[in-house]
């Protein structure tokens, strides 16, 4: 990208006599600046459109409308209006908070949400899209969201205020223990793809949906629920909640904030709830491949010439976004459906369900892998074999200088040096 | 002038938060702040391990040492946060003494490192035209006791390259000792009365 | 020589030097938050910063992209960094359980109370 975006300015400078080389710096700084702001316009403009849809969905699950007038039909401008409102705020500080802290508390939460997005990819294919392609792209994202609690802990300790330092408390003992199980159900599409690249991951999704890593054998299955159940205790979402319970803790972490800092927390959740999403559909759902391949179908593919592919991969955008929103508003269903639980209950769905379930999963998919490798659990298609090879860049290995004799000469030499010792033994036995 | 070679731009910037949070550690007397620059500290290592090629060990450290330690550690901040904790002045003797030792031994490692000429860096045109090699396999495989980077070593050179399965195995057990131990030592204390009441 | 170093820093690669600097610099700075901290996490936060600034060598000397002839740990620097962090851990898990039943016993989490061993 930073070539072309060079080459390009190459063109347009030539005619004022100036030239741009290949591999100019302008280039990278660029393109960067151009993935940086695409992914913060996702997360905000996604906070944007998921607070609308949270009131939507909650007050038809309350039996109301929901918002019904700013903006028109659905009340669809109702969030920017909010965002005024909270621009507008007073920014208050309580009097013994330390200043520093509550101040950079909200940025760094919502810099960690956003970071996650830098090794998520949007379209696959032999030309991803995706801000910076990771060889460990899993566990990067996996590592990243684990970061946010920090914004959360910062703020609950430095407001000075008893309610946000339990809610910070909860929140640190909360994250830290569904880590755990989070990244073990991380592990099981990885182990099956045999790679932690998510380009390669999604790649090897294509196909029906039948290839889909939830279908590919019972224990990614019964995974793919574990996960949704510990990534919405890792955002935080209800019935979770519980750094924010509103009923005991007033507010929790964010009891003392106000104006356009309460809403840095607020985009940073709902940006991390879309990148869960998203690492949901990459792992389990097929990622950036629909249901029916239609974008192979129709010959939408990078094979077939650059329009097309480009054609191809926004379809597979589409789909990655689509299936992020749907996770989105599965949460949020969740969340006004489920009263929320004691704290204890909490730690004892992580460490007495999850986690165990979680491990024997992964044991599930290790014997399913070792017994009927390549194949899914609808067992009647085999899944394409080239999709099943790992990708990792590294040459393939020679085989040649690989001395598997090694050992056997070794238990040679034992066994000779053994048998005279033994003959020796067995003669002053007798 | 040569063009700027932007991996050393960014080894500069990780370089300078790191040092710099490292200091801002040292020299800061409240120990939330403190948490708070070993965080960014380590956060910027992490950033120098990515700049070295080696995703993995980088991403490891944001998901176990940022992710997991610290906030191990900021939460037993807040569980002994008082108020007569929060500020602990070290007293101006040990700064003295600290600094004369802690300069000494900086400039001692700084002198060493600059002293062997196989440390100051590689040529510009050697490192540009390395291959990107992702690392987490052959690590993974190095855990599993199967060396893929050393397979086209001469026998005599493999001999004392072994695998780290052994270690790997120990660390796991450690682990979970460490998990038992943590847990009994940080348990609920009941508070048994001293005396037998009859 | 040390101004054509730097000179040279945003024109050339770093190398294993510079990445040993920036270790040295965070292993002094936690060696001092060890000997100087009163309080016991600030003793702690001093073992990770001194455990991150090892761990650094040990990333660099395993890395290509730094090498330059010298002697290469390769794969085994990365594996030994990884260990290193692994153990760092449970070893932040046991320091946090002490600290707190330090803290139970004794209403005080300063490290120079710690002293009823003396007699």
């Amino acid at each position: 990208m930073a070539s072309a975006i060079n080459k390009l300015l190459d063109w347009m400078l030539s005619g004022l006599g100036l030239s741009v080389s290949a591999d100019s710096a302008v280039g990278y700084i660029v393109a960067a600046l151009i993935h940086i702001t695409l992914i913060i316009n996702l997360v905000a403009v996604g906070a944007l459109v998921f607070i609308w849809l949270e009131r939507k969905i909650s007050g038809r699950i309350q039996d109301r409308l929901g918002p019904t007038r700013v903006g028109g039909k659905f009340g669809w401008l109702q969030t920017l209006a909010d965002g005024l409102k909270l621009i507008t705020k007073e920014d208050l500080m309580p009097d013994g908070a330390d200043g520093f802290l509550f101040k950079i508390a909200p940025y760094v939460s919502f810099a960690a949400s956003i970071a996650a997005f830098i090794a998520i990819p949007f379209a696959g294919g032999p030309y991803p899209w995706i801000a910076q392609h990771l060889n460990t792209g899993v566990f990067f994202v996996v590592a990243v969201l684990g970061l946010e609690v920090f914004g959360v802990i910062l703020a609950g300790y430095s407001s000075a205020s008893k309610w946000s330092l339990f809610g910070a408390m909860r929140e640190a003992a909360q994250v830290v223990s569904y880590e755990v199980p989070l990244g073990m159900c991380a592990v099981v599409p990885v182990l099956i793809a045999g790679s932690m690249d998510m380009v390669v991951i999604g790649n090897q999704q294509a196909g029906l949906f039948t290839n889909w890593f939830i279908f590919h054998d019972p224990a990614t299955f019964i995974t793919f629920w574990v996960y949704l159940t510990c990534a919405t205790a890792s955002v935080n979402r209800a019935p979770f909640d519980l750094a924010e319970a509103e009923s005991e803790l007033v507010a929790g972490f964010h009891t003392e904030y106000s104006g356009l800092r309460w809403s840095f927390f607020f985009m940073a959740e709902y940006g991390s709830m879309l990148s869960v999403s998203i690492l949901a559909s990459v792992l389990f759902l097929g990622a950036w491949n629909g249901p029916i391949p239609v974008a192979s179908m129709l010959g939408l593919t990078a094979a077939n010439g650059d329009v097309p592919g480009y054609i191809g991969n926004l379809l597979g955008l589409l789909n990655v976004l689509f299936k992020g929103v749907v996770g989105v508003s599965v949460m949020i269903w969740i969340r006004w459906t489920l009263p929320r639980l004691r704290i204890d209950q909490v730690m004892a769905t992580c460490l007495k369900y999850c986690t165990p379930i979680a491990a024997v999963m992964f044991l599930g998919a290790v014997v399913w892998q070792y017994n009927l490798p390549g194949r899914t659990f609808f067992g009647l298609l085999a899944a394409p074999q080239e999709t099943f090879a790992v990708d990792e860049g590294w040459a393939a290995l020679p085989t040649t200088t690989a001395e598997p004799a090694k050992p056997a000469m070794v238990e040679r030499g034992a066994a000779t040096s053994l048998a005279p010792r033994l003959a020796a033994n067995q003669g002053r036995g007798n | 002038m040569d063009a700027i070679y932007w991996p050393s731009v960014f080894f500069l910037i990780f370089g300078a938060l790191a040092c710099g949070f490292a200091l801002a550690v040292l020299l800061s007397a409240n120990i939330v702040r403190m948490a708070f620059y070993l965080v960014l500290s380590l956060a910027a290592t992490s950033g120098l391990f990515f700049l070295a090629g080696q995703e993995f060990v980088g991403a490891m450290q944001l998901l176990i040492y940022v992710g997991g330690t610290l906030v191990l550690l900021i939460f037993g901040v807040m569980l002994t946060s008082q108020e007569r904790f929060v500020n602990m002045k070290t007293l101006a003797g040990d700064w003295v003494i600290g600094m004369i030792a802690g300069g000494a031994l900086l400039s001692l490692l700084t002198a060493a490192a600059f002293s062997v000429p196989e440390w100051r860096g590689p040529e510009r045109a050697a490192v540009e035209n390395l291959p990107i090699e992702p690392n987490a396999t052959p690590i993974g495989m190095g855990l599993l006791g199967a060396r893929v980077d050393q397979i086209g070593a001469p026998a005599d050179e493999r001999a004392g390259m072994a695998g780290y399965l052994f270690p790997f195995e120990i660390v796991s057990v450690h682990l979970l000792v460490v998990l038992i131990g943590a847990a009994y030592l940080a348990r609920a204390k009941r508070r048994s009365n001293p005396l037998p009441t009859g | 020589m040390t101004s054509s170093l730097l000179a040279n820093l945003l024109t050339e690669p770093p190398g294993v030097a510079h990445y040993m600097t920036v270790g040295a610099v965070m292993f002094v700075c936690g060696a001092m938050c060890m000997a100087t901290k009163r309080n016991a996490l600030g003793v702690l936060m001093g073992i990770e910063l001194v455990l991150n600034g090892a761990n650094l060598n040990f990333i660099a000397f395993g890395s290509k992209y730094l090498d330059n002839g010298g002697p290469q740990l390769g794969l085994d620097g990365s594996l030994i960094a990884l260990f290193v962090i692994v153990l760092a851990a449970a070893e932040a898990a046991v320091a946090l359980a002490i600290a707190l039943n330090f803290y139970n016993n004794h209403d005080s989490i300063d490290v120079d109370r710690a002293d009823q061993l003396q007699g």
